[in-house]
């Protein structure tokens, strides 16, 4: 698989996920947000951090910059498209994905180590998983998912939410950790799974994630 | 001279500035104002009065403290760059260096809590760029008044999202430090914040201009009239009457700094020695950065003012140069690469400006509009005159008495779930959560061990990183204090299995001009230097804040020790978290009957009083090796030393998170388990590594009980045994202090 990682000013975990990437031999490449040619790549990640500063609305800046336009006709085209915290608030903010994210239930920033329920574990981010109850990392002010009622009953019924919180960390509706489009291929998610590729540092749950990208898919 | 530029029209004239004598509210003294009139043959305008204000200020020149700091021991094999610069450099090996530093932002952070921290983050973080370095840590250590007032909740509130909001943005994750309240600290909280680096050793950069012709660029964000007089502001008391100086408060802006610290550390990599020197606009901004970088060089530097970038307009030359505007740096680069560094920086978005030329005058020049503003001498201008403080032994330390504080202990069970829930003991998880402790994805001990363990990216290495405070032991005795800060911070690093190999400071006191005080200043850093020099930690950069108090009443004397160890293999780091049932429990120490500046004596008394037992700094060395080695032998699997609140504290902390109690038994009064001893360890032993463990720790170590999975703890002492049910005791300890702020 070759896959990019997108830099946007700001962008702080670009290089985290780039290391886990390498951990799993992705051949990877740090894009900037201003390149528009980014048709050789199969995967595209938005990684987290705080683009262009975040003092507008998360991700609000950064929908505009040049290569949105190339994630969503990659989007479009099928290949793999991941926005990870801040790369999920882009994703909302460019309607690659339905909702939002507004700020934390209780305001303020959350570092810590959450549980998550897999709660769709068919999807080309999690078949590699053996178990559907895991722990991941989770770093953000602006995490709490929100859409109205009838997009989250559509999430639902179309087993679009990918991951949930065990315990609501930070008031999302209906305990939404992530969600894919309909097609299955874009993925955005307020957890880290990146920080969590390495017993050392105290939680190795992330791994499933990555070996389910290097799981064949059918590419259209 | 020709007509006075429209900007400065309002300025008073020479004449009238000796008349007014405004340098006084600048902190200047007449003496100090008279030999400045003296050397320059002339009445200095108003530019260089405000000039001069700002580099002999405290802050800047360290003049009442540099006695002290002279005596600092800063020389060891390991030592790459001793004080003196942005930062301290240590070899770690490999060709690789540690790079760190402390500062305070207590001012600051007492009138704008939430942007006092952030910048104090910010400005601590160049200070390592600077360097060449790539920052991979930030700690604090926080003093705040007791939890019991609104204004409190407030400070904690905001310097705590300050710091969040700015280290989360910026990347650079918040690993440790710690937090703690006492009253002395109500009208003047304690924000002190470290921060490390590493680098590769030939891409190491100090703040010096050399090379005459060289350009002067300044890179970052544009300066505007935020932050005037901040350095002055550090070097004054607080009144409560008076309004608080809020204009002296900069705003920070931690995206802009992401630019700068990311293009910073590729100009340095990419273009090497054409960069000849860095220095970050710190403290008095562009004065101080251009000055000190000219002065160590033995140069002379003219500057057009007319080319700093400038965020607002009809700013004067006086206002650009004291300016303390945040993400700002100053960069002596080679005339021919000048055009090529610049460009990096512009390609990210940032101004890159040449704004003037090394020379080998000697001479500090200015110009502005065509003219000269300033022309003064380099070396005049970073060089205050010498001062001399008296100090004289504090009242209380000559009628204090020497016994220890007799604590009643009627129910050890309840005093200890007391102490658990003391602000300063309990679990300050609450608020390190807000911190990303995670981004860079190298932290293997997250905060809330006694040190943080950070990798070494691409290495094996891990440094182990703490700040510890020690004011009540300070306020009791200024020299045991400050060894004790020492060996507090040493057995931090010690019992993650790293070796301590180096120190920074933050020296919190009050009003040096109080001979009081400055007997403080002297006395503790005399016993930081001799157990630093015992350890083996060169003392490699820091940080004086003086003037900590409000209305007259100081702070306790609090100095701040950061250190940094070092550790070969990460994989072979323990944590002060027991690991398994049947594990078997060790003391390494004596505790004895140190009650004095104890949470207990402050738990049962109100206050703290009394004098102290002294920290023995051989028996502080051969401790720590024991535990170490022991550590990195395998024979120890979980490591903690005995802190505020004493062994019993310490010996429930042990189990808190995890599924697993202890059983232990030892051989003194209850009370001593209250006792707040240094140099007393509690470990943990795998039943196959006994025989191994007795052996080499002898005499030094005694058996205490085990590991168990019972739902109990039993603590079981000569007169009476703690019983507490473990999940109460940790629920206690996790939610008190978020409690306590919440009510």
């Amino acid at each position: 698989m070759k896959a990019a990682v997108v830099q946007f000013p700001g962008s702080n975990c670009d290089v985290d996920l780039v290391k886990a990437l390498k951990q799993f031999d992705v051949a990877v490449d740090v894009v900037s947000h201003q390149q528009t040619d980014v048709f050789d790549y199969d995967a595209l990640f938005l990684p987290g951090g705080f683009s262009f500063g975040d003092y507008l609305r998360s991700g609000a800046i950064a929908r505009f910059s040049p290569i949105m336009t190339t994630v969503k006709q990659a989007a479009a085209a099928g290949k793999t498209v991941v926005g990870i915290c801040n790369g999920f608030q882009i994703l909302t903010e460019a309607g690659l994905l339905p909702g939002q994210l507004m700020q934390n239930e209780t305001p303020g920033f959350i570092c810590d180590q959450v549980g998550i329920e897999i709660e769709n574990p068919a999807t080309r981010f999690t078949k590699a998983y053996d178990r559907t109850e895991i722990t991941l990392p989770v770093a953000h002010g602006e995490g709490r998912y929100y859409a109205d009622e009838a997009t989250v009953a559509q999430l639902n019924a179309q087993h679009q939410v990918v991951l949930r919180y065990q315990t609501n960390v930070n008031g999302s509706s209906d305990r939404i950790a992530g969600i894919m489009n309909e097609a299955g291929n874009v993925f955005g998610l307020m957890p880290h799974p990146e920080r969590a590729v390495e017993s050392l540092l105290g939680n190795a749950d992330g791994q499933g994630f990555f070996r389910s990208l290097l799981v064949p898919v059918n590419v259209h | 001279m020709s007509q006075v530029p429209t900007e400065m029209q309002a300025e008073p004239t020479p004449a009238e500035i000796k008349q007014s004598r405004v340098y006084q509210q600048w902190g200047l003294t007449q003496a100090e104002y008279e030999q400045i009139c003296q050397h320059l043959d002339r009445l200095p305008n108003y530019t260089e009065t405000g000039l001069f204000a700002a580099m002999w200020s405290e802050h800047c020149s360290y003049k009442k403290s540099k006695p002290v700091l002279k005596r600092f021991w800063s020389q060891n094999d390991r030592v790459i760059q001793g004080p003196g610069e942005g930062a301290g450099v240590i070899d770690i090996g490999d060709g690789q260096a540690v790079v760190f530093k402390a500062e305070s932002h207590n001012h600051p952070s007492a009138v704008e809590p939430y942007e006092g921290a952030a910048t104090g983050v910010g400005g601590i973080l160049r200070d390592i760029f600077s360097m060449g370095a790539q920052p991979i840590a930030v700690l604090d250590s926080l003093r705040f008044g007791e939890v019991n007032d609104n204004y409190t909740k407030h400070l904690v509130d905001q310097v705590i999202a300050g710091i969040a909001g700015y280290g989360n943005a910026i990347g650079i994750p918040t690993v440790g430090g710690e937090i703690a309240f006492d009253d002395v600290y109500k009208g003047n909280p304690l924000v002190n914040v470290m921060a490390v680096g590493t680098l590769d050793q030939a891409d190491l950069h100090v703040g010096k201009a050399r090379g005459t012709g060289n350009k002067i660029l300044y890179v970052g964000a544009a300066t505007g009239r935020d932050g005037i007089h901040g350095a002055t502001f550090a070097s004054s008391d607080f009144e409560s009457e008076t309004e608080q100086d809020r204009s002296a408060v900069q705003v920070g802006d931690p995206f802009l700094e992401k630019l700068v610290m990311d293009a910073t550390i590729q100009a340095v990599r990419q273009f090497g020695s054409d960069v000849v020197g860095i220095q970050d606009m710190g403290a008095a901004g562009l004065v101080s950065s251009s000055a000190e970088m000219a002065g160590k060089a033995g140069n002379g530097v003219h500057l057009n003012l007319d080319r700093v970038p400038q965020r607002e307009t009809n700013m004067t030359p006086y206002e650009l140069m004291l300016s303390e505007s945040q993400e700002r740096m100053l960069l002596v680069v080679k005339p021919e690469a000048l055009e090529r560094v610049a460009k990096l920086f512009t390609d990210a978005g940032l101004s890159a400006v040449e704004i003037g030329t090394v020379t080998d005058d000697g001479r500090y020049q200015l110009q502005f509009h065509g003219q000269t503003v300033t022309d003064v001498e380099v070396n005049y201008l970073v060089t205050p005159p010498k001062q001399h403080q008296a100090e004289r032994v504090p009242h209380r330390l000559e009628t204090e008495d020497r016994t220890q504080y007799q604590p009643q202990i009627e129910d050890s069970s309840a005093t200890l779930m007391q102490l658990l829930g003391q602000s300063t003991i309990a679990s300050k998880a609450g608020l390190f959560r807000h911190f990303d402790s995670m981004v860079r994805t190298d932290t293997v001990i997250r905060p809330g061990g006694d040190a943080a363990l950070v990798r070494v990216t691409g290495t094996n290495k891990g440094l182990a990183l703490t700040t510890d405070i020690s004011g009540r032991y300070t306020y009791l005795d200024p020299e045991i204090g400050g060894a004790r800060a020492v060996v507090e911070a040493s057995q931090n690093i010690t019992v993650t299995g790293a070796t301590p190999i180096g120190i920074t400071d933050c020296l919190n006191f009050g009003d040096p001009d109080d001979p009081e005080v400055y007997y403080e200043l002297d006395h503790a850093s005399r016993g930081i230097n001799s157990l630093a020099q015992r350890l083996n930690t060169p003392i490699i950069s820091g940080n004086v804040s003086l003037y900590n108090e409000m209305d007259g009443q100081p702070i306790y004397p609090t100095p701040m020790v950061g250190m940094v160890g070092l550790l070969q293999d990460v994989h072979q780091a323990t944590t002060s978290f027991v690991k398994q049932a049947g594990d078997l429990v060790y003391l390494i120490g004596t505790p004895g009957p140190d009650f004095n500046g104890s949470e207990l004596q402050k738990l049962q008394t109100g206050t703290i009083h009394g004098r102290l037992r002294p920290a023995d700094a051989d028996q502080a060395a051969d401790l720590q090796a024991l535990v170490r080695d022991q550590i990195l032998a395998g024979n120890i699997n979980a490591a903690h030393d005995v802190a505020e609140g004493g062994l019993a504290v310490t010996l429930a902390e042990m189990t808190f998170t995890t599924p697993f109690s202890l059983d232990v038994q030892v051989n003194c009064p209850v009370a001593w388990t209250f006792a707040e001893t240094p140099s007393v360890f509690a470990v943990t032993v795998p039943v196959a590594r006994q025989a191994e463990f007795e052996q080499e720790a002898r005499n030094r170590a005694q058996y205490l009980g085990r590991v168990t999975d019972n739902a109990a703890f039993r603590l079981q002492a000569t007169d009476q045994t703690i019983r507490l049910d473990k999940a109460a005791m940790q629920q206690h300890d996790q939610e008190a202090l978020t409690w306590q702020l919440n009510h």
